[in-house]
């Protein structure tokens, strides 16, 4: 391809996008809405999933050991528990910490009643491990696992929790890949119509280019740029709309609902638009590329 | 330089367009093709412009069978033939200049050309000093005029015309003859579907005759009367 060509392609293609201006904005509006929804759908779904994760990896299993068993031993079998894949955090609490423990919860306020177990500690038997999962869907192995171990006199697990977290995970990730379908489906059924309407306003220009000799690339070359431009115009504006309204509404969250701000962990927006703004942008230039490419491919047969 | 032996189309519902046609324009010719509306003049056009293809026979045109262009050669073809329409068919929201230009720009022509040549063309035509109007900011003569322009600034060896004096008053049409002759003058054929008799009657050209898709007669240079 002559560089010529190529300059002009993309010249033409910005330049269509001014000739076209109501096709052009009709088209950038639907792919904003379009990707607006997307973003919207995806922030909520990465706090969701964010908030589940956290969820997941405050499930602890608790090891209890043999009475009387050293506690060099207890530590080797956390040391190699701690070596699992699905375990994130596997941390110690001593028969001393599991009483610090029992006094907080307990006898705050009445310490001269814990001041009668001094020297005699109650649950002298309760120096155990806390294990946490990195995926809460592998606490009924590691559990089976933890049983089988020899030293281990029982181990606490919240099953319930468990299932119900990851019941929830898998729901999130049915729910989502089918809204995000629905939402490429609709994006491509609108844009695809909006730029068949925007092309077909141009038959005339693109027979008049077949007529004297041009390739069906040159033909193609400039709305596929147009498209393409629309696209990225129309991937940014959501997402700055989404980015502002995203910190307004955390910062308002946090401010005006302290409750909900302290129980509700929102994840970062440098976090989310890391990963939007390659996605929205892909997705807009891509709808873009791949809508234009697709409508014009019926007007080339001249 | 155009050949068509035993050419017949018919389209798909089955309504044949041009039936056995045979014809030979040598080089530097001006012909006309004449005949009634639906005898099958657009149709013998767009088969020499390869829109369509024929349903039986071949055509060759400068040297090389239509039906042996595969379809991505197609556009280096027609780069060799200039087309102008009855409604100039030109770009509504470009300026004279751009719209000749425009032809040049999508065979990837140099800048430099285009420059120089565009001008050259627009003094040709006697479009110079409107190099910056609009379409609608010209007579359909002037229009005309562009479109022959950007037909010929990439110098084809055939020019094309379908019914170019369709929609111009009596004076424009002869202008827009004239510029034709002249062309065809410096060695482009030129092939002109009429439907305007008098102009064919005084130019005394070659005349094509078509009726219902067959070559009725021939007539050579000078030849032509009413009764043909």
């Amino acid at each position: 391809m002559k560089i010529n060509t190529f300059l002009y392609s993309v010249v033409q293609g910005i330049k269509n996008i001014g000739r076209n201006k109501m096709f052009s904005l009709a088209s950038a509006a639907t792919m904003s809405a379009c990707i607006f929804m997307f973003g919207l759908f995806y922030v909520i779904v990465t706090n969701f999933t964010g908030m589940v994760k956290e969820a997941e990896e405050s499930v602890a299993v608790s090891v209890f050991f043999d009475a009387g068993l050293p506690e060099e031993q207890m530590k080797a079998i956390g040391d190699d528990v701690a070596k699992r894949a699905e375990v994130s955090d596997c941390v110690f609490v001593s028969a001393e910490d599991a009483w610090n423990e029992v006094k907080e919860d307990y006898f705050e306020g009445r310490e001269e009643l814990a001041a009668a177990f001094e020297g005699d500690n109650p649950v002298a038997n309760s120096a155990h491990y806390e294990i946490y999962l990195n995926d809460v869907t592998m606490q009924s192995s590691l559990v089976r696992y933890l049983e089988g171990l020899d030293g281990v006199r029982s181990v606490k697990k919240s099953e319930v929790v468990a299932n119900t977290l990851s019941d929830f995970n898998r729901l999130i990730s049915y729910v989502s890949a089918g809204i995000i379908l629905i939402l490429l489906c609709v994006a491509i059924f609108l844009i695809s119509n909006t730029v068949t309407v925007g092309i077909s306003v141009r038959r005339e220009e693109i027979a008049i280019m077949k007529l004297i000799g041009a390739t069906d690339f040159l033909v193609r070359a400039p709305f596929v740029v147009e498209g393409m431009v629309i696209g990225l115009v129309g991937a940014a504006i959501p997402l700055v709309l989404l980015y502002v309204l995203y910190e307004r509404i955390v910062a308002y969250i946090s401010e005006r609902f302290n409750f909900i701000g302290s129980m509700l962990n929102f994840v970062s927006s440098n976090t989310i638009f890391h990963s939007l703004i390659p996605i929205a942008i892909l997705l807009g230039v891509g709808i873009g590329f791949v809508g234009s490419v697709w409508t014009i491919r019926k007007h080339l047969k001249v | 330089m155009i050949t068509l032996e035993h050419v017949s189309k018919t389209y798909s519902a089955g309504v044949p367009a041009l039936n056995d046609v045979n014809l030979d324009i040598e080089e530097g010719e001006f012909v006309f093709i004449v005949g009634d509306s639906g005898s099958g003049k657009s149709t013998l056009i767009k088969l020499l412009l390869k829109e369509l293809d024929p349903t039986e026979g071949t055509i060759m045109i400068n040297g090389k069978y239509l039906n042996k262009i595969r379809r991505r050669q197609i556009p280096k073809f027609r780069r060799n033939i200039g087309v102008v329409f009855q409604d100039f068919r030109l770009l509504k929201d470009r300026n004279v200049y751009d719209n000749i230009a425009f032809a040049q720009k999508v065979i990837g022509e140099p800048s430099s050309r285009i420059r120089k040549r565009v001008p050259q063309m627009l003094s040709m035509v006697g479009l110079a000093p409107k190099y910056r109007s609009f379409p609608k900011q010209l007579s359909g003569g002037e229009q005309q005029r562009v479109a022959i322009a950007r037909a010929l600034v990439n110098e084809p060896k055939i020019l094309l015309a379908d019914e170019p004096t369709g929609n111009l008053d009596n004076n424009n049409a002869w202008e827009i003859m004239k510029l034709l002759e002249e062309i065809n003058s410096k060695g482009t054929t030129v092939v002109v579907v009429t439907h305007n008799m008098e102009i064919v009657k005084v130019m005394k050209k070659r005349v094509i005759t078509v009726k219902k898709g067959a070559v009725v007669s021939d007539s050579k240079k000078g030849d032509y009367s009413d009764e043909d």
